[in-house]
């Protein structure tokens, strides 16, 4: 296992912060060697920045990289869209020598460059793949006992040919470590359809992503689950922030706590909810917390 | 931009089109469509037989999903392919104001979404401290980001 640095990107540190403390909570407990990235910036934003200019792309997620090179670490990102788009650009800069020269030159003004040294990772496939569900069972200290609607969101899973990471329509691994942590992961229609969010569609067009959102709270709602789990910020804030924004605009009240892995891991391994920042959501629901601390304490 | 030539940037960049069958499996897919104007295939055909694609605002509603990408029998690159004619709207000065704003924010702050005083408190009651380790922390970070982006002339796109 190589050493990795953890990249935060915009929406972890700078809104859900208990999931970056969530993070650094369980790869400690897990004894994973990762260091902090420092002056990291936006990944940037596949959904907007690389419909723009792929240079631009290139260059920010290219020193994004760098700096992650320079420690001799793999990236590892927590957002499925950090993910996209670094492990997309990574993947262009290793295999295309025409476009690795070009953004070296934009690299070179800041006296950086580019070698293709690291790879980049995403917690949910780190932990499947270098831990593997057993493993984080035998770490689990307070089972939980919670009804988990996963949602894997797009971009962990696709587009498969660079992915990689088997079915995008029935995956199962990140179920595997949701169930690792004694949590039940249930069914329910329409799992693998999108929050709504990314494109620059919950930038430019709030309401039509809300209507999204709100199709898949409703069958989350109907399936009966405890709290919805993702493992990208994006799609948390569109679910959390979401539900706050449809009760306004649609009247409609869900009150369904969200959770990264991270926070639900860190749940497992013994953590409060205070120190994973749950409590710091939008929705915060009483019933919830309760649950949580006759498991808990 | 001519017609012709977008479906030509299109094909230099690998993406091909005019495989499509009209099928409808990536509109009958497509979880925007549900909600709004966005007809996948309608985008598809459009770009195949030279209608002005780059104006049509359908083009913004796609949430870059992949799932028609995924399932077309033709293989076509749908969600790229959407991806690429906003690359080609944009550089033709066709953008929406919403994106424009992000984008200035990462032209000042390096990041999209820039902290505020809530998270920062936020921050502290965790026991973290208020300002993340990012570009935030770090001005010359900063001023290596913001020369980056004006190495692209990414500052004169979304002027
Ligand atoms: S799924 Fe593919 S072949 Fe069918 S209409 Fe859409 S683009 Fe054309
Ligand atoms: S990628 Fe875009 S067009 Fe394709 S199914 Fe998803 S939202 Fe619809």
């Amino acid at each position: 296992m190589s050493k990795l640095s953890l990249f935060l990107g915009c929406i972890v540190p700078n809104r859900y912060p208990g999931i970056e403390k969530a993070t650094q909570l369980c790869l400690d407990k897990l004894d994973i060697d990762c260091s902090d990235l420092p002056g990291a910036s936006c990944c940037p934003a596949p959904g907007v920045f690389r419909s723009f200019d792929k240079p631009t792309w290139l260059a920010l997620a290219g020193r994004n990289i760098v700096l992650s090179e320079e420690l001799g670490c793999d990236v590892l990102t927590i957002c499925n869209g950090c993910y996209g788009s670094l492990t997309d650009a990574n993947h262009e800069l290793k295999e295309n020598v025409a476009l690795k020269k070009s953004t070296n030159v934009h690299l070179g003004k800041i006296g950086k460059k580019y070698e293709g040294t690291v790879d980049v990772r995403h917690i949910v496939e780190f932990l499947y793949d270098e831990f593997g569900p057993e493993k984080i069972k035998e770490m689990v200290v307070k089972p939980l006992d919670l009804k988990v609607a996963l949602h894997y969101g797009c971009h962990l899973v696709k587009p498969s040919k660079e992915r990689q990471l088997g079915s995008v329509e029935q995956p199962t691994f990140f179920d595997e470590l949701i169930e690792a942590t004694g949590a039940k992961s249930i069914d329910y229609p329409d799992k693998m359809a999108c929050c709504g969010a990314g494109g620059g569609v919950r930038s430019a067009l709030l309401e039509r992503s809300l209507e999204m959102t709100k199709h898949k709270l409703s069958r989350i709602r109907d399936a009966g689950a405890d709290c919805i789990v993702n493992a990208c910020p994006f799609c948390h804030l569109q679910f959390d922030s979401g539900q706050a924004e449809i009760r306004e605009k649609f009247a409609l009240e869900y009150n369904i706590p969200v959770l990264h892995y991270s926070q639900l891991l860190g749940l497992a391994l013994g953590f409060p909810p205070v120190e994973l920042g749950i409590d710091l959501n939008i929705i915060t629901n009483k019933e919830f917390f309760e649950k949580l601390r006759g498991r808990i304490e | 931009m001519s017609k012709s030539d977008v479906l030509n940037t299109l094909q230099n960049a690998g993406l091909d089109v005019l495989t499509c069958m009209q099928c409808g499996t990536c509109s009958s897919s497509c979880p925007s469509g549900r909600y709004t104007s966005l007809n996948t295939r309608r985008i598809v055909r459009g770009t195949c037989v030279g209608r002005d694609i780059l104006h049509d605002e359908d083009l913004w509603m796609c949430t870059t999903c992949y799932t028609c990408q995924e399932r077309c029998p033709r293989e076509i690159k749908i969600a790229d392919t959407i991806l690429a004619i906003r690359t080609i709207a944009v550089h033709e000065g066709i953008m929406l104001p919403a994106h424009r704003k992000v984008s200035q924010l990462v032209l000042k702050y390096g990041h999209a979404v820039p902290i505020n005083d809530d998270v920062k408190e936020k921050r502290e009651k965790l026991k973290m401290d208020p300002i993340p380790g990012t570009v935030h922390k770090y001005p010359e970070a900063l001023a290596d980001v913001q020369t980056l982006l004006r190495s692209c002339e990414f500052d004169k796109l979304v002027a």
